[in-house]
C-alpha cells in the first residue's frame, strides 16, 4: 500500500465540522467524521479547493522552510512564470530575478524558459503520436492526479513528457555545473509554487522515483522579502522566458507556445472533469491536444499567489510586451531529459470491491440504500452527498443513522402522537415567536 | 450451483434533448467502473453506449438503455420508440446518415454511430419495426476472468 504525500493539509483545532469543503472536493475525499473533517489520502489530489472554501482556515498547504537551502554551496530559485505577475507592472522580470538574487538564491532558473523546451517536444509528440487522442499535457500536477483516481483510462492520453518545473531543474542544475564545476550535490532547487499541488509533485513525483527540485516555496511567503528587495536593488538580470514563456501563467498560455491546430484550453476543475468524462464517451477523437488548469485563470489563479488572479492576467500582457522573444536551444537539452521515467499509475478509487459478486451485492445495496435516503444532499452526515455515504455505509465506514433527516423522519413514524420530545422542542420554538 | 452474481440497470432517455445527450453513459460508466471492470472493457462499452443513447437522441421519440452485468459478459440494450430504420445494412455503413440538417449542424449524426458500435462490441443485434422503434442489443465479453 503506497501513502501519499500531501501539501493539503488539516489543522485540528480550527475545524469545526462544517460542511464547505466536503461539498466542494473533486474527488470526493473528505467526510466530517466525529465534528472534525477528514482527508482521505488516496483520493486527495491536492487541488488546494478545500483551503479556498474553508471559513475558519484550518486546511492549508504544506511549503518548505527557508532553512531547506541550507547546506547547499549554490542555490537556484525556479520562478514560476506567475511569479512575476505578482508585482506592478512597472517592475520588470529582470527586476524581480535580480532581486532573487539578493534572496539568498546564488541562481535563478526561468521555469517560463524550459516552458518553451517543454512546447517544442509536445508539438513533435502530438504530431508524430497516433493517438489515442486527445493528448493531454501534464503541466498541471492536479490533472495528472485527477485522471490517476477518476479517469484511469485517460492515462494513456497523457503526453510522456515531464511538466516545464522538472525541465527547468535539470536544465539549472547543468547550468550552474557548467558554471561553477561543482557537482550536482552542492545544488538545491527550490521552485516558487503558486499552489500545493506543485508541493506534492516535489517531494512525491509520478512519472520518476525523485524530483531533481529540492524543495517549493510558496509564492506568497517569498514575496514580502522580494518586494523590500526591489526598493534596495537597482540592477537588472536578462530575462529569458520571453513573452511566450511568460504566458504560460494563464490559462492556454501553454497552447499558444506549443501552436497545434485542433486544441482546446481549458481551465477550472469542474470544467475539467466535464470535458474529460466526454473524452472518456469518445466524443472529443478529433481534438489532438488538451491543456488543462485546475486552477481558474491557470496558475496565477493559484491559492499561494498573493495577486488577485485577474489582475495578474491583465499584467502578464502588458510584461510581455516588454521582453523580448527568445527561442530555447533545443540543443541543450537531450530528448530523454524531457521525458517521463516511468509509467503513470492508475489510483483508482472507484471500485466497491476486489471481487466481483461482493461488488454487486454493495452495488445494489447502494441502490436499495438511495431508495431510503433523502436525496438532499445536504452533507450533515459528513459525507458530501446522499450517493456519498450509500457508498460509505457499504464499505462500512458509516451508517444509515449518520443521515439525520432519514433519523427524524423514523423518529417521527415511531412516534405519530405529537406529544414527544421533538414536537414539544417545536413547541418552545413556537411559543418564543 | 452458486447463483451467479448479476447486476441490472436501467436509465431512461429522451429523444431530442441534447443538452443532456450522454449523461446516461457517463452514468452505466461510474456503475461498470464500481464493479471494477477492467477499464478497457469499460471503455469499449461506454463508447457504445454513448453511440446508442445519440442515436435514441437524434432519431426515436423515447427509448432507454438498459445494461445487465454478469461476470462472464456485459449485455446492453438500447430501446426506442422512433421511426425505426429502414435499411439496417445502409445504415451500417460509415458515413450513411439519415439524421437532420440541424442535428448536423450539432456535430451529431456523421453516421459512424452504428459502425463504431459495432467496432467497439463482441456481439450486435439490431431489431427494427418501421414507424414503432428499434431494439439494439450489444455483448462484450470479459477480457479477463472476473473472480
Amino acid at each position: 500500500m503506497t501513502t501519499y504525500f500531501h501539501s493539503v493539509r488539516l489543522d485540528e483545532s480550527k475545524c469545526r465540522g462544517c460542511t464547505n469543503c466536503i461539498k466542494t472536493c473533486p474527488t470526493e475525499a473528505i467526510r466530517v467524521r466525529d465534528g472534525i473533517a477528514v482527508i482521505d489520502s488516496n483520493r486527495c489530489i491536492d487541488c488546494g479547493q478545500c483551503i479556498k472554501v474553508c471559513p475558519n482556515r484550518a486546511k492549508s498547504a504544506f511549503t518548505d522552510e527557508r532553512s531547506a537551502m541550507d547546506g547547499f554551496r549554490y542555490r537556484v530559485a525556479l520562478p514560476a512564470p506567475s511569479f512575476f505577475a505578482q508585482f506592478r507592472s512597472d517592475i520588470e522580470p529582470g527586476r524581480v530575478i535580480a532581486a532573487l538574487r539578493h534572496a539568498g538564491f546564488t541562481h535563478v532558473y526561468e521555469v517560463g524558459y524550459a516552458a518553451r523546451a517543454v512546447a517544442r517536444a509536445i508539438a513533435s509528440y502530438v504530431e508524430s503520436s497516433e493517438g489515442p487522442f486527445p493528448i493531454i499535457s501534464t503541466s498541471c500536477p492536479v490533472v495528472v492526479r485527477l485522471i490517476q483516481v477518476r479517469f484511469p483510462d485517460l492515462l494513456k492520453n497523457v503526453v510522456p513528457l515531464e511538466a516545464p518545473m522538472e525541465v527547468a531543474a535539470y536544465l539549472a542544475r547543468a547550468e550552474v555545473m557548467a558554471e561553477t564545476g561543482c557537482s550536482d550535490e552542492e545544488i538545491g532547487v527550490f521552485f516558487l509554487t503558486p499552489c500545493p499541488a506543485k508541493v506534492t509533485a516535489v517531494h512525491q513525483p509520478v512519472g520518476q522515483n525523485k524530483s531533481r527540485v529540492n524543495g517549493a516555496f510558496s509564492i506568497a511567503d517569498i514575496y514580502p522579502e522580494v518586494f523590500h528587495l526591489l526598493e534596495k536593488v537597482d540592477e537588472v538580470d536578462p530575462v529569458r522566458s520571453g513573452p511566450v514563456g511568460l504566458n504560460w501563467a494563464r490559462a492556454g498560455g501553454e497552447s499558444e507556445d506549443v501552436n497545434l491546430d485542433e486544441y482546446l484550453a481549458i481551465d477550472g476543475l469542474d470544467n475539467i472533469i466535464a470535458l474529460f468524462e466526454e473524452v472518456e464517451l469518445g466524443r472529443l477523437r478529433n481534438l489532438k491536444f488538451i491543456e488543462a488548469q485546475s486552477c481558474p485563470g491557470g496558475c496565477v489563479g493559484g491559492i499561494l499567489t498573493v495577486e488577485n488572479p485577474f489582475i495578474a492576467k491583465v499584467r502578464l500582457g502588458r510584461l510581455a510586451r516588454t521582453l523580448p522573444d527568445v527561442e530555447f536551444d533545443m540543443s541543450s537539452l537531450p530528448a530523454e531529459e524531457l521525458r517521463i521515467r516511468q509509467d503513470l499509475s492508475p489510483r483508482p478509487i472507484l471500485s466497491l470491491d476486489d471481487d466481483f459478486s461482493e461488488a454487486v451485492r454493495k452495488m445494489s445495496e447502494i441502490d436499495r440504500l438511495m431508495e431510503l435516503l433523502p436525496m438532499l444532499d445536504c452533507g450533515a452526515c459528513g459525507a458530501p452527498n446522499c450517493r456519498a455515504l450509500a457508498e460509505d455505509i457499504v464499505r462500512g465506514q458509516a451508517q444509515l443513522k449518520d443521515c439525520i433527516v432519514t433519523l427524524r423522519q423514523q423518529s417521527q413514524e415511531d412516534h405519530p402522537s405529537g406529544n414527544e420530545p421533538e414536537d414539544s422542542v417545536t413547541l418552545k420554538e413556537e411559543k418564543k415567536r | 450451483m452458486t447463483e451467479q452474481a448479476v447486476l441490472e440497470v436501467n436509465f431512461p432517455v429522451k429523444g431530442g434533448d441534447f443538452a443532456q445527450a450522454g449523461d446516461v453513459s457517463t452514468k452505466l460508466k461510474r456503475v461498470l467502473q464500481q464493479l471494477g471492470l477492467e477499464t478497457s472493457l469499460v471503455r469499449r462499452i461506454v463508447i457504445a453506449a454513448c453511440e446508442a443513447e445519440l442515436n435514441i437522441v437524434i432519431h426515436a421519440y423515447s427509448g432507454s438503455l438498459k445494461a445487465r452485468v454478469s461476470p462472464d459478459k456485459v449485455e446492453v440494450w438500447a430501446e426506442d420508440e422512433g421511426p425505426g430504420i429502414a435499411d439496417v445494412e445502409l445504415a451500417m455503413q460509415e458515413g450513411y446518415t439519415t439524421a437532420p440538417d440541424h442535428v448536423r449542424a450539432l456535430g451529431f449524426g456523421a453516421g459512424l454511430g452504428l459502425p463504431n458500435i459495432k467496432k467497439n462490441s463482441d456481439f450486435m443485434e439490431i431489431e427494427t419495426t418501421l414507424g414503432k422503434g428499434t431494439t439494439l442489443y450489444l455483448r462484450f465479453d470479459h477480457e479477463q476472468q472476473v473472480r
